[in-house]
């Protein structure tokens, strides 16, 4: 069962694997220089922490993603705090019904900026088969969503295709986007000021 | 410091908590320990819970309304999400119960593919709520242990499939499609390392000092209080009835396997993990027998993988493209041109949770006159509040995920 | 008790304590199934609960069936009762008015009736007489309507984006 350590951190050519690319910049004997905003987004790509707002089928796809097998772990989102306040991604998984859906705004307006949001799963994106009385259709009604997940439920390859989609969003934002106005007027669409 | 003391002046508390004993405690739906979405709003004095009210409803996706507005076969995919820990058990609870509207009989290989397949995802239920209980105490090494040995199971059912958890599994009849021997090659993997992995997740677990500490004593109900709470399934077992509907009414060849029903004594969490785990060890008991009856199927037995009823097993695609009779059926079944006979219908299936019933009454129409499902995990939900009742409030996060509520099936 | 338990035995007996009142007996695939008047459901539930040979000790399900067409007993509560000594299983319903859905409830002989019942209300609104707690339990409390009666339609209203008769809405798709 056990198996040498090695085999995760080495591939098979004996070289150690590089998970993510350095931004570019200039290097030289001793210094490094690169944009601040490259290194910024570098930084927060690979830590950012996931908030699973899990309500159902997608959730336990997701705890296949974050358990050992699939191990979300190794782009940096390992760290489920469970509380919005410290947590950077929210990961919105199975059907939002309208009697969640304050609650799902009150989660996101718990979260400090800068904050992004996965739909995983049909039911979060669209309201998937449920077209029904009872069943939010799709939680971009209440909350700006990033990226969008489909599949009832997805694979977990593809709710990490998924964080990594968020991953290039992240890495290449702009430190000044969350001051814009155009951001201010897409938050002020869904009525958060 | 004197800001922060003026603004404590300011705090208003709400009226009637002056002088008041016990704190207001509100827990979920999104607090981490539930698990799903389900509030709690806990009466607490220190850390004792003196009652619980549970609110329910928050991911209710109207599953009976859209019931009555589909076809059979495009139900099938409706009761996948009802309890998504065990879809396939809840897929073949459907099809049996149209089979038994319909008066269609299955072959044996047929029942005894459909009773690998509900044993597999039994395991793969209790496996989940086992290593969440686990969790919840404290050891989150069992759940990341044994959460690959799922991944083994939801290939087999992506053998079959080609889903892995919303299976949408088998057809009213049958299967879709013949297991293939890559899934009996998977499925002896299985039965080979799994049961050393849920050794070792016994190891774990069943003597753990502090586990045994965390739960033996808390969440306990008496059997009778059970019985009148309505609970099916291992929470039931736990109290010491010995109610399954596996055996107390067969469906799909049960009454061909040997295996005991585990039963615990006082109905606490520990006798809830314990049941469920001497569950999985049956499961696998099931499994081997139903797998060697299916390899005594010679010739063309051999190759059979759903009843012999066009009228209602819908025929395959490669046939309804080179085949005109297959064509022909196909089209009747798609457009709801098959009579469909009038009556009402219960059907009982031992789910993952307890008993998972369909109560469906037809009209004659395409789709059903009214569908109802008995959801377990709603029904024994309501003795939360008095499972909980003087407990710990660390003790009743314990007892909320060893009862698996999962909220699909709760909410429906 | 040495006798076993037939649906024969059920009928026999609850027709020599209600006599007529117990109609529509029938046996559907197997399970008898009977109708008795709705003021009369609780009695009868407490004959079946109480008669050491009756033994109904288990509530399996409560529902309801909204039948549009059936003027004066449009709504259907259906209960389902397993003896699980003898392993055996009943139906028992009760049609009521819609426009006077008023039907005595089952919770204190079954703790599980509760939220079932609630269920119903909320679904149905059936109006469970007696009931500790008659309030909806899946759907917000706002709603001013039961969503599972045939007349209401099953999509959310609210969404224009998918207005085209070809997916199912508008009603035409039964």
């Amino acid at each position: 069962m056990s198996r040498p350590v090695q085999y995760n951190v080495k591939n098979e050519g004996g070289k150690i694997l590089i998970t993510d690319e350095m931004p570019s910049g200039l290097e030289g004997e001793g210094f490094f220089a690169t944009k601040l905003s490259e290194v910024v987004g570098w930084g927060r790509k690979n830590s950012l922490w996931p908030m699973p707002f899990a309500t159902s089928c997608c959730g336990i796809e997701f705890m296949a993603t974050s358990a050992s097998h699939y191990d979300i772990g190794r782009f940096g989102s390992e760290r489920m705090a469970h509380t919005p306040r410290q947590c950077d991604l929210l990961m919105v998984m199975g059907t939002i019904a309208k009697k969640m859906g304050p609650i799902v705004k009150q989660v996101y307006l718990q979260m400090s900026e800068p904050r992004w949001v996965i739909a995983v799963g049909a039911c979060a994106s669209s309201g998937g088969i449920f077209d029904t009385y009872s069943v939010l259709q799709g939680i971009d009604q209440i909350i700006p969503v990033d990226v969008y997940v489909p599949g009832c439920p997805p694979r977990p390859e593809a709710i990490i295709d998924g964080l990594m989609k968020c991953q290039d969003l992240v890495g290449q934002e702009s430190l000044r986007r969350r001051n814009s106005d155009r951001y201010k007027a897409l938050l002020n669409s869904y009525g958060i000021e | 410091m004197s800001e922060l003391i003026q603004q404590e002046q300011h705090v208003k508390l709400p009226e009637g908590s002056i002088g008041k004993q016990t704190t207001t405690l509100n827990l979920g739906p999104t607090h981490p320990a539930t698990h799903g979405v389900f509030q709690n709003i806990l009466e607490v004095d220190g850390e004792r819970i003196v009652s619980a009210e549970q609110t329910v409803g928050y991911i209710h996706r109207a599953f009976e309304k859209i019931a009555e507005r589909r076809p059979l076969y495009q139900i099938t995919p409706l009761t996948d999400r009802l309890n998504y820990c065990s879809s396939p058990i809840n897929n073949m609870g459907w099809h049996l119960t149209c089979e038994k509207l319909l008066g269609v009989t299955t072959p044996k290989r047929v029942d005894y593919l459909r009773v690998i397949i509900m044993e597999l995802s039994r395991i793969a239920d209790h496996l989940i709520c086992n290593s969440i209980v686990g969790v919840d105490s404290g050891a989150f090494s069992g759940f990341l242990y044994v959460m690959q040995y799922r991944e083994l199971i939801y290939e087999i059912f992506e053998e079959v499939c080609g889903s892995r958890l919303t299976t949408n599994i088998g057809r009213i009849g049958g299967f879709e499609r013949n297991f293939t021997p890559a899934a009996f090659e998977k499925l002896e993997r299985f039965l080979k390392e799994y049961p050393l992995t849920l050794k070792e997740f016994e190891n774990l677990f069943n003597r753990n000092r502090i586990f045994m500490e965390r739960t033996m004593g808390t969440g306990g109900i008496s059997a009778e209080r059970a019985l009148n709470y309505g609970f099916t399934g291992p929470n039931l077992r736990a109290t010491g009835v010995d109610y399954d509907v596996r055996v107390a009414t067969p469906y799909s060849s049960y009454e061909d396997f040997e295996f005991d029903i585990p039963v615990g004594t006082t109905g606490d969490n520990y006798d809830r993990f314990m049941v469920r785990n001497q569950e999985m060890w049956q499961s696998i008991r099931i499994i081997e027998q139903a797998y060697r009856k299916v390899q005594e199927f010679k010739g063309a037995e051999a190759e059979v993988f759903h009843a012999d009823v066009p009228e209602y097993y819908l025929p395959e695609k490669e046939d309804v493209y080179t085949k005109m009779e297959a064509l022909i059926w196909h089209f009747k079944i798609i457009m709801g041109e098959i009579d469909m006979p009038a009556g009402e219908v219960y059907q009982a299936v031992e789910g993952g949770n307890g008993e998972l019933g369909f109560y469906l009454i037809s009209d004659g129409g395409r789709a059903p006159f009214r569908l109802h499902f008995r959801r377990p995990c709603f029904i024994y939900y309501q003795a939360y509040s008095e499972l909980t009742k003087g407990a710990l409030l660390a003790d009743a996060v314990i007892t909320m995920s060893s009862l698996n509520l999962i909220a699909g099936e709760m909410d429906a | 008790m040495s006798t076993v338990l037939t649906n024969q035995i059920i009928q026999k007996r609850l027709v020599e304590k209600f006599g007529d009142a117990v109609t529509n007996m029938e046996e559907p695939y197997g399970m008898f199934s009977f109708e008795v008047p709705k003021d009369l459901n609780l009695k009868v539930m407490e004959f079946l609960y109480d008669e050491p040979d009756l033994n109904f000790r288990f509530l399996t399900d409560v529902c309801a069936v909204h039948y549009p067409d059936q003027k004066g007993r449009e709504l259907a509560v259906v209960y389902h009762l397993h003896n699980m000594v003898d392993n055996i299983r009943i139906r028992m319903k009760i049609f009521t008015d819609i426009n006077e859905p008023d039907v005595f409830t089952a919770t204190s002989l079954y703790q599980s009736a509760n939220w079932q019942e609630r269920e119903t209300y909320d679904f149905y609104g059936v109006n469970f007489l007696g009931h500790p707690n008659l309030k909806r339990i899946l759907n917000v409390d706002e709603m001013d309507y039961f969503p599972m009666r045939k007349e209401y339609p099953l999509e959310d209203r609210a969404r224009l984006d998918k207005d085209d008769e070809m997916f199912g809405r508008g009603g035409s798709v039964v």
